[in-house]
């Protein structure tokens, strides 16, 4: 099975500006990856290249096997923009309709049920556009990306208008759409949240692909912390194996030990680290 | 099919929703009206003129005031054909509107083909509306009828078919506010051209003549315009004919079958132009 989304030597250029610069990435089937970067690093551009919105300058993009951009490429992908607006005048249910038509769903009424329930906007469905708050407008946006069970679903800051509850509300959908095996890409400054959910992250500087892993694999060793009746005690070069000697000397040596942490560094801290202090 | 029907019928429910048409039947309703107080008003006292001889003034009202009707039918179809267009591209994507749209399998020709028809399906209905009615006040008030009837109302159709694709072509490169006054731009400066060609004819001036056929074919709304105006007094001879294609509100151009064909050719061309430009466009 081809890679839900596939990209690499992506360059885009826009004037002077080099917004990528051969970048390469691969998105599994029913894979969750994270997208982080400073603003300007390329990752909306990336995202909308893969939806056929922009024209790479060079480098292939493809998505489920067929070019981004193209008729295939499209029917396979659901796509939430950063910046979108819906027709303030439609209601909810009328623009699920709308989209199930273009998108060619055979879903109807149940479909809709379901995203509308998904997204908690079942009492939502009539109520037009224009009297929903913005995080209900973006939780309307994530539903319209469902529309035809995408196996590939775009999400550029698909967070950023929600309140905690949305967030999670949010969060466990996209587990919710892993276990389904959807592939996500998820774009997001919200560290904790691409922390949480995602199955490897990608950060982004300058257009190029700084930092790519797993959580785990990102996350480097920070020494042990073992606490004591005397305080806590840290050894910044000691390492997992190290814990079982530690709490031996401390106990010959008459202390009470009350635990034991293995430090790793957080995602923050690692991008922190691979942006450079850049400022998002 | 489905894709440019659903988006089609987008648009409509939008222009409904969005009370356009309310507004705009309203607007038309006061215009009609005041157009037969107009009309009363001079074929009551058109028999008290004594006009120049070999001049038949009911015909050369009749002529005149539907001449001005069919200016203010074409001026009322372009305002609406560019206010339904003039966003569809770079508007909406700058609002954010149309890129959840474009990402559907549908694509960007379907998109743009399916609004050109969508305000042809409500302008085209609405010239051919008001072009009636009007011509309907005049016969009933004035007892006169246009000499052809069927040819000018579809010209003026035309007229403002060729306005929408400017105004969609426009769209692909201009921001919302660029595009509708340039489009209004262009819309004046064919109507001058027009105006100068008839001018040109009054003074005999080849040059100004020259200049104005050439505007007119650039821009084959104006042609279509002065075709449809030509046509309503095609068998109207003498010094009446001769006095009413000195205009303002009549035709001193004839364009044919051949401006119909390059119209036809014109509007291909200009939407292929729009799609070039929109497929190639960043969103």
């Amino acid at each position: 099975m081809p890679a839900a989304l596939a990209v690499s030597g992506l360059t885009k250029r826009y004037g002077v500006v080099d917004a990528l610069r051969g970048v390469a990435l691969e998105v599994e089937p029913g894979e969750l990856v994270g997208l982080l970067g400073p603003n300007g690093a390329g990752k909306s551009t990336l995202v909308k290249i893969a939806c056929g919105l922009v024209r790479p300058s060079s480098g292939r993009a493809e998505v489920c096997g067929s070019p981004a951009g193209s008729r295939e490429a499209r029917a396979a992908l659901g796509y939430l923009a950063e910046f979108f607006r819906f027709p303030g005048w439609t209601s909810a249910e009328e623009l699920l309709v709308l989209h199930q038509r273009l998108a060619g769903s055979t879903g109807g009424e149940r479909e809709r049920s379901e995203l509308l329930e998904l997204v908690g906007l079942v009492d939502a469905r009539n109520r037009r556009v224009e009297e929903m708050s913005k995080g209900m407008q973006q939780r309307l946006g994530i539903a319209q990306a469902l529309v035809g069970t995408p196996r590939l679903l775009l999400l550029d800051e698909p967070t950023s208008a929600l309140d905690p509850v949305g967030r999670r509300t949010v969060r466990t959908l996209l587990e919710e759409l892993r276990r389904r095996g959807v592939s996500v890409l998820l774009n997001s400054h919200l560290l904790s949240e691409i922390e949480h959910v995602c199955d490897r992250v990608v950060i982004l500087l300058g257009g190029e692909v700084v930092t790519a892993g797993t959580p785990a694999e990102l996350a480097s060793p920070r020494g042990v912390e073992i606490e004591t009746d005397r305080g806590t005690e840290v050894y910044p070069a000691a390492n997992r194996d190290d814990v079982p000697r530690l709490v031996d000397e401390l106990v010959r040596d008459g202390r009470r030990i009350y635990g034991a942490h293995v430090l790793t560094s957080t995602l923050e801290e690692v991008y922190v680290e691979a942006v450079g202090g850049e400022t998002q | 099919m489905t894709g440019v029907l659903t988006i089609a019928g987008y648009g409509l429910r939008e222009a409904v929703r969005r009370k356009v048409f309310v507004v705009v039947c309203l607007l038309s309703l006061g215009f009609v009206a005041l157009y037969w107080v107009g009309n009363r008003y001079v074929f009551r006292h058109v028999g008290d003129i004594n006009p120049p001889s070999g001049v038949d003034a009911r015909t050369f009202a009749g002529a005149f005031l539907f001449g001005m009707a069919m200016f203010g039918t074409l001026f009322l179809g372009v305002v609406l054909a560019v206010f339904l267009t003039l966003g569809v591209v770079r508007g909406d994507a700058e609002r954010g509107l149309l890129q959840p749209l474009v990402v559907r399998p549908i694509g960007r020709a379907t998109v743009l083909g399916a609004r050109f028809l969508g305000a042809a399906a409500v302008c085209v209905p609405y010239v051919l509306a008001l072009y009636f009615a009007t011509m309907a006040v005049t016969g009933a008030e004035g007892s006169w009828w246009p000499d052809r009837i069927v040819t000018p109302a579809l010209e003026l159709s035309g007229g403002v078919l060729v306005v929408s694709a400017l105004s969609l072509l426009g769209s692909v490169f201009l921001s919302a506010i660029a595009n509708g006054i340039a489009i209004f731009m262009v819309f004046g400066a064919g109507l001058v051209a027009g105006l100068l060609g008839n001018i040109g004819h009054v003074l005999n001036s080849h040059g100004l003549v020259h200049a104005a056929k050439i505007a007119a074919w650039a821009l084959p709304f104006e042609a279509l315009y002065e075709d449809a105006l030509r046509a309503i007094t095609a068998n109207t001879s003498g010094l009446t004919g001769f006095l009413l294609r000195l205009g303002p509100f009549g035709g001193a151009e004839q364009g044919g079958v051949g401006l119909r064909l390059w119209s036809v050719g014109y509007l291909v061309v200009v939407g292929a132009v729009a799609l070039a430009g929109f497929s190639r466009r960043d969103l």
